[in-house]
């Protein structure tokens, strides 16, 4: 058995009107709710927890088979085990035989967590695009209070791919002391202008989208257009030109010639036109725009004013960086640069880039490799 | 000085150069043997650099900091004199661009240790000469269409470029016989390996 079976989600009350959360907007928010999933067991020590992030389209339910899909409302739940199965289970390489494994859904996600589909207290309806600019230091201010709740001082690790990788660099940075190791996957100390371009185009779809409404659409029809197209470019820079050939080449859809229509004719239409509709029925289009928001903003360096020098020298945690070859949202040039500034600050850095076609996926994909590398991470004792 | 030869050596040779508590970069790490005895007995900062990602993985199940980078593509980003040793053990003939990487070598350190196979080893000449092929020896072991050496060279051919380039050897020690002896210029057909202790002027 290497699955950590049915799996319940879990609910608390993080912020409320006594204790808000801040954000760096500098607005407050309360209350706020986080839905969370743990995995394992903690142990009498409460020093083998493992926190798991999740990039952009993610949710808590990490591993095993979701058994609060009806419950949630959430029937593609039932389709699919969780999002990093792969990596986390008995004897997998976040072994649940060993850790206690924990992941949250983000502030402004719509997965459980507070986000703008969520009631605004002082409206009474959804907060739509009233709901604050949140960034990826939010997100780790609130997954503190989790881990704090859960009675854990110091993380065994934290961990995550993409948009999710980035927040695991956050928490080294934000909280030094309780961060005893990092992997950090598929990632980068920010996003380039390239990537700044393709949330642009992504949020102009939807806002563009008639059904959108200034966000307020609710109790309407959902701006599913321009959601669609949002992910249908996301899934785009997700894969590789390689990894497109190789699944889709010029393949037509009917047969083997042109249609001469200008419907979907080509297999990699039809692939993004199902990528697009299968996940306007699970995701929330302003959901969408504040989370690419937050991985716009993101920056390690504000940690050092601009300087990543600065910024790494706060980190004393053990860190992995394992960037994939055909990644182009997240390249691993990139990678290696935060690699170069962490060695030249003399912390515990280890960077691998994976041979791989899968492009951005790769961090979901390459399990076998990835495996390798953080199972030895984690079970290896400083040589020191 | 005259050691009795051992498995790996060099590491123990190695261990005994470089100072306690110094900062080591070894290029070319392989698995992070020699960082992690460096490490235990020495207690240095070590970091490794190395290309072939199972030896990466293999260096961070060791606990030893590692970065998946090749040689060739430089040191960019690691400032001047960053390390007090650079380690080239073995590697400096499987690199395409053997001159930049003992350039990077000096730039980011403030000594360097190169050891490589002496392609001037009489036993090695002879073979050659005798058989008209390519020698496949001890510290040559591969067949000519499979060996990672692309640049073979000499004891003496490394002088030459230390000279030309204002690097000063320190230190010089062969591998003769099975054991370690000072290296002797006149005496460098007797090394079968070598191993310089150098600095940039």
């Amino acid at each position: 058995m290497d699955t950590v079976g049915w799996t319940v989600p879990h609910r608390v009350r993080l912020a409320d009107i006594n204790n808000p959360l801040p954000l760096d907007c500098g607005d407050r928010i309360a209350p706020v709710e986080v839905e969370y999933e743990v995995y394992g067991k903690l142990n009498d020590t409460r020093d083998n927890a493992i926190l798991i992030l999740h990039a952009l389209s993610g949710d808590a339910h990490a591993a095993g088979w979701s058994a609060g899909a009806d419950e949630l409302n959430r029937p593609w739940l039932k389709n699919r085990p969780g999002w990093w199965d792969r990596m986390i289970g008995p004897g997998k390489a976040f072994d649940t035989n060993k850790y206690f494994i924990i992941c949250s859904n983000i502030l402004g996600s719509c997965y459980g967590t507070t986000g703008p589909s969520s009631i605004n207290p002082e409206t009474g309806r959804p907060y739509g695009l009233k709901f604050p600019v949140v960034t990826v230091g939010d997100w780790v201010r609130l997954q503190e209070r989790l881990i704090s709740h859960l009675g854990i001082k110091r993380l065994r690790a934290v961990a995550g791919g993409s948009l999710g990788g980035q927040q695991a660099l956050e928490w080294a940075l934000a909280y030094p002391d309780r961060v005893e190791s990092a992997v950090i996957i598929a990632s980068s100390i920010r996003l380039s202008a390239q990537g700044l371009a393709f949330n642009a185009v992504a949020r102009h779809a939807i806002k563009t989208d008639p059904h959108f409404q200034e966000g307020n659409y609710y109790d309407d029809a959902a701006p599913d257009r321009g959601l669609a197209v949002a992910r249908m470019l996301g899934h785009i820079t997700y894969l590789s030109e390689v990894s497109m050939s190789k699944k889709f080449g010029r393949r037509y859809c009917n047969g083997d010639g042109p249609g001469f229509h200008l419907g979907v004719d080509f297999e990699v239409e039809g692939y993004l036109q199902h990528q697009g509709n299968s996940f306007v029925d699970r995701f929330d289009a302003n959901s969408y725009l504040y989370i690419t928001r937050a991985m716009d903003y993101y920056d390690a360096a504000s940690w050092g004013d601009g300087d990543i020098d600065q910024a790494c020298r706060r980190i004393e945690s053990r860190v992995l960086l394992v960037s994939f070859s055909s990644d182009w949202l997240y390249p691993p040039e990139e990678m290696k640069e935060l690699a170069i500034a962490l060695s030249r600050c003399r912390k515990h850095v280890s960077y691998a880039n994976i041979q791989s076609s899968y492009g951005h996926d790769a961090f979901l994909l390459e399990v076998e490799k990835l495996s390798q590398l953080v199972r030895g991470f984690l079970e290896a004792r400083d040589a020191r | 000085m005259t050691r009795k030869r051992r498995s790996r050596f060099d590491h123990d040779v190695i261990c005994g150069l470089v100072s306690k508590g110094s900062s080591v970069l070894d290029l070319g790490c392989g698995d992070g043997e020699l960082l992690i005895k460096l490490i235990k007995n020495k207690n240095v900062q070590g970091l490794g650099i190395e290309k072939d990602i199972d030896r990466v993985a293999e260096t961070i199940s060791n606990g030893v900091p590692v970065l998946h980078m090749d040689l060739d593509e430089g040191l960019t980003g690691l400032p001047d004199r960053f390390f007090d040793f650079v380690i080239l053990e073995k590697t400096l003939q499987a690199v395409k661009k053997p001159l930049f990487v003992l350039d990077e070598m000096l730039r980011v350190g403030g000594w360097g240790i190169v050891s490589f196979p002496n392609f001037g080893y009489r036993q090695v000449v002879d073979s050659l000469v005798s058989t008209g092929r390519m020698p496949v020896t001890s510290t040559l072991p591969y067949q000519w269409y499979d060996t990672p050496n692309i640049h073979l060279f000499t004891a003496n051919d490394f002088l030459d470029w230390a000279r030309k380039n204002h690097v000063t050897v320190e230190q010089g020690l062969s591998w003769v016989d099975d054991a370690i002896v000072t290296f002797k210029e006149e005496d460098s057909s007797k090394a079968s390996e070598v191993l310089f202790v150098v600095k940039k002027m």
